[in-house]
């Protein structure tokens, strides 16, 4: 149930639901954060990739010797050279492999193929004009469907057993019960959309400083890295290093999004570049590179059809997908989630059945599937039911938003199961949504919707009304690669009552330094001020699975929140020592012991931090620190409803956001401001998908959208006003009741500013535009005229 | 070629190439890494810098045209001592995530102030519409160079 967090500790000491000002601002406003590019080694070598202009062709030869005759070029990389030390492949997140360097085929354009190693950058880049590649071009694949076709060209042709194109199938949920709730509905409502390609695109592009040294093996591995600690696992086991030996330090990141989630083949040729020449190499990624070679995210086309009684309930889902995977399935996701958590697609609502299938296509294009500020597929599927309740409102004769109040799960159903196998833990939706009506004044605007415009323009409103799930795992269901989700927090309280504390996860730009600090001010009393937060390198934090898919708050939040109450249990017993008390006799405040029924006889937490270096009991381990592995009993389930007010102009097919209201429940919030930040952000990403952002290529393979000329993202002229309000629905399961907040807005928004655009659109006869909902297609769909994409 | 820059008030002369870009003149031969590199292509705004006091990308200019010239980055931002108005109000309305883009928005910001001390909401949007940031949505970014404004008229009338 909604409930309202009033902070239990003053301002200064910074515990959980104050908006305590970043702490790891001051130095990235005074130029002083430390991002990968910044790092320069003695004698560091320089590193640029060769790739492939064509998006599929077999390799007939490859000519290095104009390159390595180069002044300051040390080395070129091929494929052949990696496939000497069982390196030109490596493992993807999805159990498929990928070509690091290619050796047989190149499969879409811009694939890495060869590296230039010199002194200098410039150097580097210009001597890729001195490698030659013959190429026998192939017929480029450039869509599932295409894929799919019978006698379509195999792009996987090297992988033992694969006769097609298809990179996995999958399904979730009861075909049977399905099929029996459609055969009673009285109305079925059928979406058939196309959840367009996209770049996370973080403002830092991705790269690597690899340092192996030659005396004694020992690497370090400066990385772009949301997952520092499971990279170097996986740099161990993909290259044969010993774990012990490798240290991977992620530095300050501008911005991961997801995109940093996965080991690119850039890091790994760095690696082994430096582990033969035996010097430091760095590779830092040009903005084109990024977009066309790393990290793609969602390309799923997606087909959903709802059962429906003619008074207006849901009775179930079929949801079929088909994904465009690019050349290698590469979807930085849980092992056994073959299409992410899409399966979440019965979204806020309360009906018995769904069945959901999903198959992958290879094409000619960059491999990824990354979750971009989404939780695996998540907002893919948010974005399928979110899209299809509306137009089920509209055929049913029904107000979206009554629609939505009259499906909802209601508060007393939770924890719900859903009939996709999901435990929802905790939510008010009915709230959430009314709420968020009554701060737009939605009666009013359908009113002012009736009114004929001034100058002829359309008026349009829509809801998302979303559920997440985040923050995995448990470790009995989620694992990556093999390793249980898991995560952890290492908490040392200093003599002098100052405190480190080490987490596996790490932070781009979401203000761990703070908020992890905050939990600790909370959990002992000691302002967040005095509390160091280290992340992101692997040798000076303990184990973690890392930062993406919003697991942070869930998964090392609670780590850190226990391990702070194990340390309060044990300075209780040092404070009585020192108060020559029973523990049990003990009271806590913020920060301070004292005896029962005697308030001034106490202790501070400084006090017995001191002590439990200098005058601990006998038989008491010295010191005052703690580690704790979290394992998250269940998912969080953050949810919200967000009501956009768009205006759309007949005449050019733009639209602009009148007004937007979000309001976000993901539980106890630690910093406000914070919280209000990550969505502001999120729901900006949102609009971007919505309205302008998506990658596209030819019908030869050509990527469009390889630069920010042509892959546009919002600047602060285009981007919405929003205005944000909260309902608080803790998760009952988390030691602090917090669900994890960075992606809430990226998953829920799409649809609510695509279902403004349609609700403006659909007295006019169009029931669907495909994301981006660009100004030619509206005004294609207005006048009934096929436009090109 | 041989140039002579001022950088935040030092005078530097440097032995550099002539294709050298001046970011990279900025990062790697004076070691002044808040200037960074977003894009390559004059779309981002992470390399903006002021010449002469005007906001302009250092990505697409080469070092040699910054010969005889003045330079501002983020590491000159600091007046006496003290945080910039623009620097403090970025950190007290949240005007930052991840940092990336932060050096650049901030000396746009500080550009614009310095020719517009109360410019409207949409003096401020249009002044950044060549700066992208990935994380905040704006909207905290916007608030804060209108604060820094209102900071900066205030100092100015306790001076006068």
């Amino acid at each position: 149930m909604t409930t309202t967090h009033q902070p239990a500790t003053p301002f200064e000491m910074g515990g959980i639901g104050h908006s305590v000002r970043r702490k790891e601002d001051d130095r990235f406003i005074q130029g002083a954060g430390r991002y990968l590019d910044d790092i320069q080694l003695p004698g560091m070598l320089h590193m640029a990739i060769l790739r492939s202009p064509i998006a599929h062709g077999r390799i007939l030869s490859i000519d290095t010797s104009e390159a390595e005759a180069t002044d300051g070029v040390v080395a070129v990389v091929t494929g052949e050279m990696l496939a000497a030390h069982g390196l030109a492949w490596m493992p993807t997140l999805s159990g498929d492999t990928q070509a690091v360097l290619a050796t047989d085929k190149v499969r879409y354009q811009g694939q890495e193929v060869a590296a230039v190693i010199a002194t200098d950058p410039y150097v580097a880049r210009d001597a890729l004009s001195g490698i030659f590649v013959d190429y026998e071009e192939l017929p480029a694949i450039t869509s599932p469907q295409q894929a799919l076709e019978p006698g379509a060209v195999l792009i996987r042709d090297e992988k033992e057993g694969q006769t097609d194109n298809v990179a996995y199938t999958w399904e979730a949920g009861d075909k049977a019960a399905t099929d029996e709730a459609f055969a009673k509905a009285d109305l079925v409502v059928t979406l058939d959309t196309h959840y367009p390609r996209s770049h996370p695109a973080p403002l830092e592009t991705c790269g690597v400083v690899a340092d192996v040294n030659p005396a004694t093996g020992e690497a370090t591995i400066y990385l772009t890295s949301q997952a520092p600690h499971a990279h170097r696992t996986l740099f161990a086991i993909v290259a044969g290093l010993p774990e012990e030996k490798i240290r991977v330090v992620s530095p300050d990141i501008g911005g991961g999004f997801g995109n940093k989630v996965p080991i690119y083949p850039g890091y790994v040729v760095a690696t082994a570049a430096s582990l033969l020449i035996g010097k430091p190499v760095k590779w830092v990624e040009s903005r084109s590179e990024n977009l066309i070679s790393t990290g793609f995210a969602r390309d799923f086309h997606m087909h959903g059809e709802l059962a429906l009684t003619a008074d207006g309930r849901i009775l179930g889902l079929r949801a079929s997908i088909l994904s465009d995977q690019g050349a290698f399935y590469a979807d930085a996701q849980p092992t056994r989630f073959r299409a992410g958590l899409f399966h979440i697609c019965t979204g806020s609502y309360d009906f018995g059945a769904a069945h959901v299938t999903a198959k992958g296509a290879f094409t000619n294009k960059a491999p990824g599937g990354v979750a971009y500020r989404c939780s695996f597929r998540v907002t893919e599927a948010s974005y399928l039911i979110e899209r299809l309740v509306q137009n089920a409102a509209y055929e049913l004769g029904m107000d979206p938003a009554e629609f939505r109040l009259k499906n909802f799960i209601r508060p007393e159903q939770f924890p719900y199961l859903s009939p996709t196998g999901f435990v929802y833990d905790s939510g008010d939706y009915h709230t959430a949504l009314r709420k968020a009506m009554e701060m737009i004044d939605y009666e009013g605007w359908r009113r002012r919707q009736q009114e004929p415009h001034p100058e002829g323009k359309l008026i349009g409103i829509g809801i998302a009304s979303f559920t997440e799930v985040v923050g995995a795992g448990n470790s009995r269901t989620y694992d990556i690669a093999g390793l249980k989700m898991i995560d952890s927090a290492e908490l040392r309280i200093h003599p002098t009552g100052k405190a480190i504390l080490k987490l596996g996860v790490k932070s781009q730009g979401q203000g761990h330094e703070t908020t992890f600090a905050q939990i600790v001010a909370e959990e002992l009393g000691i302002p967040f001020e005095d509390v160091k937060v280290q992340e992101g390198d692997t040798d000076n934090t303990p184990y973690g699975l890392g930062t993406y898919a919003s697991r942070s708050t869930p998964v090392a939040g609670a780590a850190t929140a226990v391990v702070a109450r194990q340390i309060r249990e044990k300075a209780r017993k040092l404070a009585a020592h020192l108060l020559e008390a029973s523990p049990d006799d003990l009271e806590w405040e913020p920060g301070r012991f004292f005896v029962r029924g005697v308030p001034d006889k106490g202790v501070t937490i400084q006090e017995v931090a001191f002590a439990a270096y200098t005058n601990f009991p006998e038989g008491m381990e010295a010191g005052l620190e703690g580690v704790h592995y979290y394992d998250p009993p269940n998912m969080t389930y953050p949810f919200g409803s967000y009501i956009v007010v768009v205006e759309v102009d007949p005449e050019d097919g733009t639209w602009k956001v009148l007004d937007m209201v979000a309001v976000d429940d993901c539980g106890v919030r630690i910093n406000p401001m914070i919280v209000e930040g990550q969505i502001t952000g999120g729901l900006t990403e949102g609009f971007a998908k919505a309205n302008m952002q998506w990658i596209t290529f030819d019908e030869n393979g050509n990527c469009i959208g390889s630069n920010f000329l042509d892959y546009l993202v919002p600047t602060a002229w285009e981007a919405p006003r929003f205005r944000l309000g909260e309902t608080v629905t803790p998760s009952p399961h988390h030691p602090i009741g917090a669900k994890g907040v960075g992606e809430s807005a990226t998953v829920g928004s799409p649809a609510a500013y695509v279902n403004a655009v349609i609700d403006a659109l659909w007295s006019k006869g169009v029931r669907n535009i495909d994301m981006p909902v660009l100004p030619h297609r509206v005004w294609g769909a207005l006048n009934g005229v096929e436009v090109a994409p | 070629m041989e140039i002579e820059v001022t950088v935040n008030g030092v005078a530097y002369r440097r032995d550099t190439e002539p294709r050298r870009l001046l970011v990279d003149f900025i990062r790697t031969e004076l070691g002044l890494t808040g200037t960074h590199i977003g894009c390559d292509t004059t779309s981002c705004g992470a390399c903006t810098v002021l010449f002469d006091g005007v906001p302009v990308k250092s990505c697409t200019m080469f070092a040699v045209q910054a010969d005889g010239h003045e330079l501002t980055t983020v590491e000159g931002l600091r007046r006496n001592g003290e945080l910039s108005p623009v620097q403090a109000a970025f950190k007290e309305h949240h005007g930052l995530q991840c940092g990336f883009c932060t050096p650049g928005m901030m000396l746009v910001a500080t550009a614009l102030l310095s020719s517009n001390p109360d410019p409207t909401e949409e003096e401020v949007r249009w002044a950044l519409s060549g700066n992208i940031c990935r994380c905040t949505g704006y909207t905290n970014i916007v608030e804060a160079i209108r604060s820094a404004a209102a900071t900066m008229h205030e100092t100015a009338g306790v001076e006068s």
